[in-house]
């Protein structure tokens, strides 16, 4: 992405980034709440338009784009449908279908990557569990799953670790390590990195829609950039003083 | 039930449910899903028009119907994707537009008056003729297709959009194709159960299946063996017990609906049971 610029409501979100994510990299989008991390990633991958700028997905503009089954996208949470129960075996399978041809049934390949998903996230046995009755955690983790089913080159994840219980972070943190063994690319979006941070080999910092950090994991960066650290409310310092506060008071 | 079928009327007419039966919640289940209940509703009111359209100008009211119906959804989608209307205010827009439009335009047509309207309202399965038998089944075969072909791809879209987008699937073509299917199928249950209680079969026996499985696949299937089962069996009860038969498919469906509910309750606390020994 060069110039990147969101706005939402004509207010501008993300204010000119330029990011490129390397092959085999780790990149952790830092930031405190509000600072743009979700759209960041988010826009690089086209689903949020640019109002600014371009961003390109292996060259390729997102319109152009045909290689999908290369990305792997973890939303936030599982959006559970208007009540019609789905279980977890086909939420998994269903990330399968960049990688499948309309008119092919499901293949023996997309069979056994599902199994392979579900084993990774340790969810097999209850892979006919209606995926309503789960927990935000394990929901997390069929979202995981579902991703790891496509078996795609780069994984791009928003806040897989938030409010995901310490198990479920650990089981992540493994298969993570698992993917960049591999040599995979991976991008997440993160409030606290808790036992992701010592894959992470890249860190993203945003503040008010710009990068301010962009280099090694905010460890060696000090303390002022350590996740958990930038607790701040995001419009505390910039709210512009308002005339009844400039005003002098009698 | 055998001296049901010695009536030429009643064949067809039991047909003709079968076909509705099966067609609506196949494409229903993907309906409800994407949290779009009452869009059966909305292509219902604005193929009211289409209907009235075809009494105006001479052409075969079904046929005016579909085009009517078709053009009503893709509004519908383009309003709900585009716009910052929400998709209930979308479909209200349309349900009033859609049964001023026909009581306006039935007004106009030589010999037409609301009366014209109410077999569409209220549906006539008694009176579908072959022709209809012949419009109804390709456009059942042309639903189920869908849901064949793209089945994988509206489970994903109907999931998550946005899940949908990465994946590189065609967001905007599928979202139309869910449209056009809804407002076929409204058209051809609109002979069987009649325009304003169409929606009724496309969401009732969903609702239904939804109490008693766990996955979307059973939920369908089942949807469809309840939604057949409402339509043949409450058009054949309604054979012996002189009443409109559109009437009583759609509480007979929602009989199923309220049973399936308590035994959904029962079958549920045994599981939980189950897994918490």
């Amino acid at each position: 992405m060069s110039g990147g610029q969101v706005s939402l409501d004509r207010r501008p979100v993300l204010r000119g980034i330029d990011l490129t994510v390397r092959s085999g990299e780790v990149v952790a989008v830092l930031g405190a709440n509000g600072s743009g991390k979700s759209t960041l990633v988010r826009a690089l991958l086209g689903l949020a338009p640019l109002s600014g700028g371009s961003t390109l997905l292996y060259g390729k503009p997102p319109a152009r784009f045909r290689e999908w089954w290369r990305i792997g996208y973890v939303p936030q949470r599982l959006s559970v449908g208007g009540g019609v129960p789905a279980t977890i075996r086909e939420v998994v399978a269903s990330g399968r279908i960049s990688r499948q041809s309309r008119f092919r049934p499901t293949s023996a390949a997309d069979a056994a990557a599902t199994a392979r998903a579900l084993e990774a996230v340790g969810l097999a046995d209850r892979a006919g569990d209606p995926v309503q009755a789960l927990s935000g955690g394990q929901q997390q983790r069929v979202l995981i799953a579902r991703a790891l089913a496509g078996e795609p080159d780069t994984f791009v994840m928003d806040e897989p670790t938030a409010g995901v219980d310490a198990a479920s972070q650990q089981l992540l943190a493994d298969t993570l390590s698992g993917l960049v063994e591999q040599g995979r690319t991976v991008v997440l979006v993160a409030h606290e990195l808790g036992p992701l941070e010592p894959l992470v080999t890249r860190a993203v910092v945003l503040r008010d829609g710009c990068v301010c950090h962009d280099g090694p994991p905010p460890k060696a960066v000090g303390a002022h950039a350590l996740p958990g650290h930038d607790h701040v409310h995001p419009h505390a310092e910039e709210r512009p003083a308002g005339p009844l506060d400039w005003r002098p008071t009698s | 039930m055998i001296d049901l079928l010695r009536y030429d009327f009643m064949q067809r007419a039991l047909i003709a449910a079968f076909l509705v039966g099966l067609a609506a919640p196949a494409i229903g289940t993907f309906i409800v899903q994407r949290r779009l209940a009452l869009l059966g509703d909305g292509i219902g009111h604005v193929a009211l028009t289409g209907v009235a359209l075809g009494f105006l100008t001479g052409t075969a009211p079904v046929l005016t119907a579909v085009v009517v119906a078709v053009l009503g959804a893709v509004a519908i989608e383009l309003v709900r994707a585009r716009g910052r209307t929400s998709g209930d205010v979308a479909l209200a827009l349309l349900f009033y537009g859609g049964i001023a439009g026909g009581v306006l335009l039935i007004s106009l047509a030589p010999g037409g008056s609301n009366a014209t309207l109410m077999s569409y309202l209220f549906g006539s399965i008694s009176s579908v003729t072959v022709q209809d038998v012949q419009v109804i089944a390709l456009l059942a075969v042309a639903v189920l297709g869908v849901v064949a072909v793209f089945g994988r791809e509206l489970f994903v879209l109907c999931q998550d959009e946005e899940v949908a987008r990465a994946a590189g699937l065609p967001v905007r073509l599928l979202s139309l194709l869910i449209a056009v299917t809804a407002a076929l199928t409204v058209v051809i249950a609109m002979r069987v159960v009649g325009l304003l209680l169409v929606s009724a079969l496309m969401v009732v026996p969903v609702a239904t299946g939804q109490q008693l499985t766990r996955g979307f696949r059973s939920t369908m299937l089942l949807a469809m063996l309840f939604g057949m089962t409402a339509t043949v069996g409450g058009l054949a009860s309604s054979f012996y017990v002189e009443v409109p038969p559109g009437a009583l498919i759609v509480l007979v469906a929602l009989g199923g609906f309220v049973l399936a509910l308590g035994l959904g309750r029962f079958v549920r606390r045994s599981r939980s049971q189950e897994s918490q020994p």
